[in-house]
């Protein structure tokens, strides 16, 4: 082979190296792009009045205000706001955690008449927009005196836990062996048996999944809060912000202050079932 | 003979009524809180009520198609929030595909740390709520936002102040229709929708995870023999990638725009709105009639408008889906 000659291998290694050095570099300048708003919110957070309107504006605090953070919990009663944000979610988690896995098991293991019907159909109720049932929702909920209490925000969990948690448990419930449920069977269990001795603990990965989506949907709710709850003590942590918003609005440091601790929960849970909602995602696949 | 089969007809008499037992839950759940809701909301589309008032005939009157010829002929707002969403969802829909599938495919090149920037890509989407629609808020403010300040460190609003001096035409453009620069955002009727459009990208990070799981099941060796015919890295993405990945971006694209559709919260806690109806969406004018103003029997009648758009879109998509998804093991 002659020096001017570069083969196909040399060729394809530097080209492979320039894509390398592309792509991490593209990656660097999203992630960047993707934090900034955090760190704009978090410097914002620690100023004071005159550091969030400097201008020119500053990319850091001169001096840090953490007691912006005690002062934005105290100055409207945050403490309640949580309170009833982790009263509802611990509720809902439940209810749709247990619902869900139960449906599921019928729809992944179990053989009845109309299932496969039925299926299609709780499959299509994730296309239906929720405005639709949004209305007599509330008027049933006022009819029975509900309005301005946590229960209409809690109680419709209790009811198989919506077509994706189900979906997505049947089909984990589809991947583990059949040969250990009938095992059980051939011993005389019961369905309910299997279902609870077996495969809900086979399944806690997928168990652990819909939990923490459970929870952060319902931490994050704002339309079920705004159109049910009126009176503050009732409020959940969407709701204050709120509140603080009308009230503090211009004080955007105790704004984002107050924002930013309503995000610590979500962000432990996020953080400690990172890896299962990236199975979860690929459980699903989500091909349609 | 007979025997044996009435014991298999017990049998399957029992493995019925326990399937049912076990999907009760849901079944009860369909018919309390979605057939049943869904025909009263059917009802209230022909009628005139409050909501609040006991049902008797003294309170709600009939209607007929009244609410649906006044929608149609006479709302003025109705066509508006139609128009903001439907600009929303044609930008944020197709460019959220995009951005999403762009990321995906960085994300699956060979690279150290992918679980590290996978979060942080990841991250924005799932504590999308309340918070970080505060946090926009902030960030789109037209003095000290950061996005601006952005703007203006790399050069980009000296630009668009040179562009709008050298373009007669762009700068005639801007000032007849009194569009600022720089843009003053959530505060601007030309800006303001842009603005929202640009947020919902940041979210971007969800269908990222899905696609990045489509990604992961394309067989290696197609690659392999596209590579040794001679086709780059681009060819390769647009001859294999995108198609394989057609079945994930089918279904993605659905749920984005039954999403997209459903926007409200953005526009409730930032604009109200706001400027002069320029992110009145579909959904917060509906939040409006129902809940504001307590005109029931209009709200629903609009949400079957909503529901109908919605299915008309998806149907559209599902009957285009022939044309362009490709399913393994199809003869084309």
């Amino acid at each position: 082979m002659s020096a001017g000659h570069v083969s196909f291998w040399q060729r394809r290694s530097t080209q492979d190296r320039v894509w390398k050095i592309l792509t991490i570099s593209l990656l660097c300048l999203l992630a960047l792009v993707f934090v900034a708003p955090f760190y704009w919110s978090l410097i914002a957070s620690v100023s004071d009045l005159d550091g969030v309107y400097a201008s020119p504006p500053r990319f850091w605090p001169e001096k840090l205000h953490l007691d912006n953070y005690p002062r934005a919990m105290t100055v409207l009663p945050f403490h309640i706001f949580v309170f009833n944000s982790f009263y509802v979610c611990i509720c809902c988690v439940t209810g749709q955690v247990l619902s869900a896995c139960l449906v599921a098991y019928a729809f992944a293991r179990m053989r009845w008449a109309g299932r496969d019907v039925w299926f299609v159909i709780m499959l299509s109720t994730m296309m239906l927009p929720k405005q639709v049932t949004m209305i007599p929702h509330y008027i049933i909920f006022l009819n029975l005196g509900w309005v301005n209490t946590l229960k209409p925000l809690i109680v419709p969990s209790f009811f198989g836990g919506g077509a994706f948690f189900i979906f997505l448990m049947r089909q984990f419930f589809k991947t583990i062996p059949l040969e250990l449920e009938e095992a059980a069977r051939l011993d005389g269990c019961s369905n309910f048996r299997i279902f609870w001795d077996i495969m809900l603990p086979l399944s806690a990965p997928a168990v652990a999944t819909i939990s923490v989506m459970s929870f952060i949907a319902h931490w994050q709710d704002f339309m079920g809060p705004l159109i049910y709850l009126s009176s503050f003590e009732k409020y959940t942590v969407s709701m204050g912000l709120r509140m603080f918003q009308s009230i503090y609005g211009s004080f955007p440091h105790y704004m984002l202050a107050a924002s930013n601790i309503t995000l610590i929960p979500v962000l432990i849970l996020f953080f400690l079932a990172q890896k299962y909602f990236v199975q979860g995602i690929v459980l699903t696949g989500m091909k349609g | 003979m007979a025997r044996k089969n009435k014991i298999r007809e017990r049998y399957r008499w029992h493995e019925n009524v326990q399937g049912y037992l076990f999907a009760a839950p849901w079944l009860l759940g369909f018919a309390l809180f979605l057939v049943g809701p869904m025909l009263f909301s059917m009802t209230l589309c022909v009628v005139k009520w409050n909501g609040i008032t006991p049902i008797s005939p003294d309170n709600i009157d009939f209607v007929g198609l009244a609410h649906f010829k006044k929608i149609f002929t006479e709302d003025n707002y109705f066509w508006t929030s139609l128009y903001n969403t439907a600009f929303y969802s044609l930008f944020s829909v197709p460019l959220g595909i995009c951005t999403s599938l762009f990321l995906a495919t960085l994300l699956n090149a060979k690279i150290r740390g992918i679980s590290i920037y996978r979060t942080i890509f990841y991250l924005p989407k799932v504590i999308a709520g309340v918070a970080t629609i505060m946090m926009w808020f902030w960030i789109f403010n037209p003095e000290f936002g950061g996005f601006n300040v952005v703007l203006r460190k790399i050069g980009i609003v000296a630009l668009g102040d040179g562009l709008l001096e050298h373009i007669p035409a762009l700068g005639a453009f801007f000032e007849r229709n009194q569009i600022t620069w720089p843009p003053a955002w959530l505060a601007d009727e030309f800006w303001a929708k842009p603005a929202l459009i640009i947020m919902s990208l940041w979210g971007a990070g969800g269908g990222m995870l899905i696609y990045l799981a489509g990604l992961q099941n394309i067989p290696a060796h197609l690659y392999e023999v596209a590579e040794l015919d001679g086709a780059g890295r681009i060819r390769q993405f647009f001859v294999i990638t995108v198609p394989m990945l057609t079945p994930t971006i089918f279904f993605n694209l659905i749920m984005s725009i039954i999403g997209s559709f459903q926007v409200f919260a953005q526009s409730f806690l930032m604009t109200d709105g706001g400027p002069n109806n320029a992110t009145l969406f579909y959904v917060l004018y509906l939040f409006r009639k129902a809940f504001q103003q307590f005109e029931m029997g209009y709200a629903s009648a609009l949400a079957w408008i909503l529901f109908a758009i919605i299915m008309a879109l998806t149907m559209v998509v599902l009957k285009s889906s022939k044309l362009w998804v490709y399913y393994e093991g199809e003869k084309r």
